[in-house]
């Protein structure tokens, strides 16, 4: 490992996946997550959301205890938790020497929707019971709400003394937490680094009310059937909460020490639409495809799983199969494509990161977790390639490629294809 | 209120604020923050609770006078009996 800038060269280092941990509605670890990709198994149950009453809602059952003081869990933040579960065992299956590491060469990248609505709404709610006197306001609520609260109480948990900081993305901010812990990587900014997004959506009320009021929040009387992209009779957004962060590693690095890898990172892009607040930009979508497949020096027919972005919401998804059918046409036969959503909703800054690693499994088994919940497949969404329903296995998977848009017009797709020395 | 009542009350503030502390053997003599794991954040939650819970204001030049359960006896015993008497 080094600690200077000879890693910044003309042609950019390799940059491996070496550990993931993460926190799903369906699963608290990767092997119990794609177990119930592959079997089916939603994620999707009905919580009570103050002044709301019962909403849908994808839920995550980690013990935080397992890795944090009664104390610290009481301190710190939802997002804090999912952060630092995600973060241990993601160290802890990369089987990385992690007390030999110099700390202050790791860095922690962790994307987010948005911090500090839950804190702050929590805090309303208790000095409302005080007649709104600010004197009962909580003297943790700084350290609560900042935006760098989630990578900074993983920080404090890890003993890491390398950057740590939140990077706001809205929903694109789980893929663009992998990014940017690969450019850091590249420019020899850090020499380990965990990565990916994290999400304590389901905790304020103010999502909920924010997707009701635009009409895109998804309702269905049975819980697990409730997020359905693609399907005629979708409805919106089911919110979720989870987390997912990856150790990612200069290739060098990696296989000195004989880390399992789980995949390579191959291309991605990150731009904006500049066109609307919350409505998605087709051609600003496919712009954002065609640059990822273009740094990972890929042709459409090269990419054999396409994880959607799709939320469930009439127009998203139209528009995102609007983008895809563009780039990819009808002449990529090997290129499959699915939607994790539909088992976990939306996690927010968590979507991006979660849904790569339902897929990454995918090297090694041949098989795509379908996109459950359609029983009436929109035209307008019926794309070549679709699995649908049940999982499919194929002759092929080398590369996946991985969209997560965000409002305000961010989007991202990040492209990691099969390891090969 | 008694001092052991009050001594009490404060124990069972830090219980919620220290959740990970054994209480059972707390020297009422010993300053908490020689005995138990608690932080400047931790005895401005002590301040808070005793807000929130039992009506009880203490100014920021008292702090001190929380350092060991004894000495958060004598300071408060007091001012929660004043309390009282003035319900």
């Amino acid at each position: 490992m080094a600690s200077d800038f000879r890693f910044i060269r003309m042609k950019p280092a390799r940059i491996v996946i070496t550990g993931v941990g993460l926190a799903a509605p369906n699963g608290n670890s990767l092997a119990e997550f794609r177990k119930n990709l592959l079997t089916g198994v939603a994620g999707i149950e009905r919580i009570d959301v103050r002044y709301m009453g019962s909403q849908l809602a994808g839920v995550c059952h980690f013990d935080p205890l397992r890795y944090q003081k009664k104390k610290e869990v009481r301190v710190g933040t939802r997002a804090g938790s999912v952060s630092i579960y995600c973060a241990r065992e993601a160290l802890a299956d990369s089987r990385v020497a992690f007390d030999s590491l110099p700390k202050d060469r790791i860095g922690i990248y962790i994307g987010c929707t948005e911090h500090g609505n839950v804190e702050t709404e929590n805090e309303i709610y208790n000095i409302s019971k005080f007649s709104y006197e600010t004197k009962y306001w909580s003297h943790y609520h700084n350290p609560r709400t900042v935006a760098n609260n989630p990578a900074g109480e993983t920080s404090l948990n890890l003993g890491v003394t390398g950057p740590a900081y939140t990077i706001g993305a809205a929903c694109a901010a789980g893929n663009l937490g992998l990014v940017h812990a690969t450019q850091m990587l590249r420019l020899g900014e850090v020499d380990f680094a965990i990565c990916g997004g994290v999400s304590e959506s389901i905790h304020t009320f103010g999502i909920f009310a924010g997707f009701k009021s635009q009409n895109a929040l998804a309702t269905h009387a049975e819980p697990a059937r409730a997020s359905r992209p693609f399907d005629r009779a979708r409805n919106g957004i089911v919110i979720s909460e989870g987390g997912c962060l990856y150790t990612l590693e200069r290739l060098e690095d990696a296989q000195a020490r004989g880390a399992k890898i789980y995949a390579e990172i191959a291309g991605y892009h990150v731009n904006s639409d500049a066109s609307d607040y919350v409505l998605p930009n087709p051609q600003r979508q496919a712009e954002c495809i065609r640059a990822a497949l273009r740094r990972a020096g890929l042709s459409p027919a090269e990419i054999h799983l396409i994880n959607t972005h799709a939320t469930a919401t009439p127009l998203g998804d139209i528009q995102e199969c609007e983008a895809i059918r563009s780039v990819f046409g009808e002449g990529c036969p090997e290129t499959w494509i699915n939607n994790t959503k539909s088992f976990i909703g939306h996690a927010m800054g968590a979507a991006g990161a979660l849904e790569l690693a339902g897929n990454l499994p995918s090297f090694e088994d041949l098989t795509v977790h379908p996109t459950i919940n359609v029983d009436d497949l929109d035209p307008a969404c019926a794309l070549p390639g679709l699995v649908l329903n049940q999982p499919r296995r194929v002759s092929r998977i080398d590369t996946i490629l991985n969209n997560s848009f965000g409002m305000l017009g961010i989007n991202s797709t990040l492209i990691v294809r099969r390891f090969l020395p | 209120m008694t001092k052991d009542e009050c001594k009490k009350l404060v124990l069972d503030i830090i219980a919620d604020i220290a959740p990970d502390e054994d209480l059972s053997n707390v020297k009422p003599d010993v300053r908490l923050r020689d005995q138990l794991q608690l932080d400047s954040m931790d005895f401005l939650d002590i301040v808070m609770e005793l807000r929130k819970r039992h009506g009880i204001e203490v100014p920021e030049a008292d702090y001190m006078q929380l350092a060991s359960l004894d000495s958060s006896a004598e300071y408060l015993t007091p001012r929660f009996n004043a309390l009282a008497d003035k319900r």
